[in-house]
């Protein structure tokens, strides 16, 4: 049976880690996206070498777990003389994986957007990056918001690794109460509780988002 | 306006795509407010030749002057130039995600660095000018190939260019809408704008043409007044491309 008692008990500190999580999950989501315009850009104008070096990067952190991913920047940056938070770790290791899905996504979308509309941006007088940023992105956005949304969810739940290099996120409260009172029942539930909490506005919000981006290319 | 004054200068130009002599030793001037229609088969290098006009392609050799300014896609100020230079597309080419006023508005604001009320303005004036008042505030996808081809004239308009260029614009309407496309464009001609067409509608051709050029593997072949053009042709390679669009009576066999 759940004890309400102790669900009262813990709910301030999953509030704790239900903060540490969505901090951490949307900085590093905002590096994801960051890196994923940069690089899903070098890809599309097919800049030399440093398209061979986004390739590189991207297969590296698509195939590789997250999990790996943390250790090497938690503990092998110390190695090489940079110490870097736990935090600061979280989101940069977020970032990177996100960024090399990001990257894909866009990509894609910018891949959709056909020639002829940089070439009629062109024509009206306007510069290189005006058409990236005012007709191509926008664009690529409309097309590629589902996935992007996907994306979203899939790195917030990515966020319960972190536990795994002692940040108190959700993840991290929850095992810490099973481990010490055995109230398992009453931490996995509100663990539950507390990622829908985060999550489902994610995805109601996502699917007004895509509704509104899509409306004015496709109606519908 | 000058009828003297060289509007834009082609000297020369050639332009190769792989093994393939596309455009070759192509000369031409266009004076101010003069009207060219370019017309020839397909493959001929008529829209290779509307493209290295703008810098939208680099000529191999020869050059393109605009007034005083080489026009060339490595030149510095190519945007500067390209913005003296309208250009309206056979598919049409509006940005989807913007309103037709704003498709209308944005290089103005963005490149021209106008003001907003003064550009919405002039828009406004624009577009009811060209029937499509009530159309303003909707989304490319909500019009029809007439109306997109209508807005997209404008939006090259606003931008007050020294010569427009049309690359087969009415190539993808049916045929009541090319009509109101055409219809636009002669009310272009009767405001003395300078021109160039590429088209294969023979009747407005004429009708609107100072000039005739008939292209031909990447050569001028014959460059005539229109009058000229479609009754007596000079050479036999334009008397059987003007045959291609007419038809003899078929007589049934009994």
């Amino acid at each position: 049976m759940i004890d309400t008692d102790v669900i009262t008990n813990y709910i301030p500190l999953f509030v704790d880690g239900f903060f540490l999580t969505v901090k951490i999950g949307w900085l590093g989501i905002l590096l994801s996206f960051l890196i994923g315009i940069i690089a899903s850009a070098v890809l599309h104008f097919k800049v030399p070498v440093l398209s061979a070096v986004v390739k590189v990067y991207v297969e590296l952190f698509r195939n590789t777990p997250l999990l790996v991913q943390l250790f090497f920047i938690y503990y092998g940056l110390p190695v090489l003389g940079f110490h870097v938070s736990a935090e600061g770790c979280g989101i940069v290791g977020l970032g990177l994986l996100g960024g090399s899905y990001m990257t894909e996504t866009i990509r894609s979308g910018l891949d959709a957007v056909p020639p002829s509309q940089t070439e009629s941006a062109i024509a009206l007088g306007m510069s290189r990056p005006q058409v990236f940023w005012m007709i191509i992105l926008p664009q690529a956005f409309s097309t590629s918001v589902p996935a992007l949304v996907a994306n979203v969810i899939f790195l917030l739940k990515e966020t319960s690794v972190f536990s795994a290099i002692s940040l108190m996120d959700l993840m991290f409260t929850a095992k810490d109460l099973i481990g010490l009172y055995y109230d398992t029942t009453e931490s996995l539930f509100l663990l539950v509780v507390f990622y829908i909490i985060i999550l489902l506005p994610v995805s109601i919000a996502g699917t007004v988002i895509e509704k509104k981006a899509r409306y004015k290319i496709f109606g519908s | 306006m000058n009828r003297e004054k060289e509007v834009l200068k082609i000297e020369h130009i050639s332009k190769g795509f792989d093994q393939l002599n596309v455009l070759d030793d192509i000369s031409l001037t266009v004076h101010e407010g003069e009207i060219i229609v370019i017309v020839g088969p397909s493959g001929c290098g008529k829209s290779t030749l509307l493209r290295c006009l703008n810098g939208l392609e680099a000529v191999d050799d020869g050059h393109v002057y605009l007034g005083e300014e080489t026009v060339n896609p490595s030149v510095k100020n190519i945007t500067r130039i390209r913005e003296r230079i309208g250009m309206v597309f056979q598919s049409y080419d509006l940005f989807p995600h913007k309103t037709i006023l704003e498709n209308v508005t944005l290089a103005p604001m963005k490149v021209q660095k106008r003001k907003r009320a003064e550009v919405n303005e002039e828009a406004k004036k624009l577009l009811e000018r060209v029937g499509l008042s009530a159309k303003m505030s909707q989304y490319p996808r909500q019009l029809s190939g007439g109306q997109k081809q209508r807005a997209a004239i404008v939006r090259a308009l606003i931008m007050h260019p020294e010569v427009l260029l049309f690359d087969e614009v009415t190539a993808a309407l049916d045929p009541e809408m090319v009509r109101e496309v055409l219809d636009v464009m002669l009310d272009l001609a009767r405001q003395n704008r300078t021109m160039l067409i590429v088209t294969h509608e023979m009747a407005f051709a004429r009708a609107i043409a100072d000039r005739v050029i008939f292209l031909d593997g990447g050569h001028i072949v014959e460059d005539s007044d229109p009058g000229e053009f479609f009754t007596l042709p000079k050479t036999d390679r334009a008397r059987k491309f003007l045959n291609t669009f007419t038809f003899d009576t078929v007589n049934k066999e009994i």
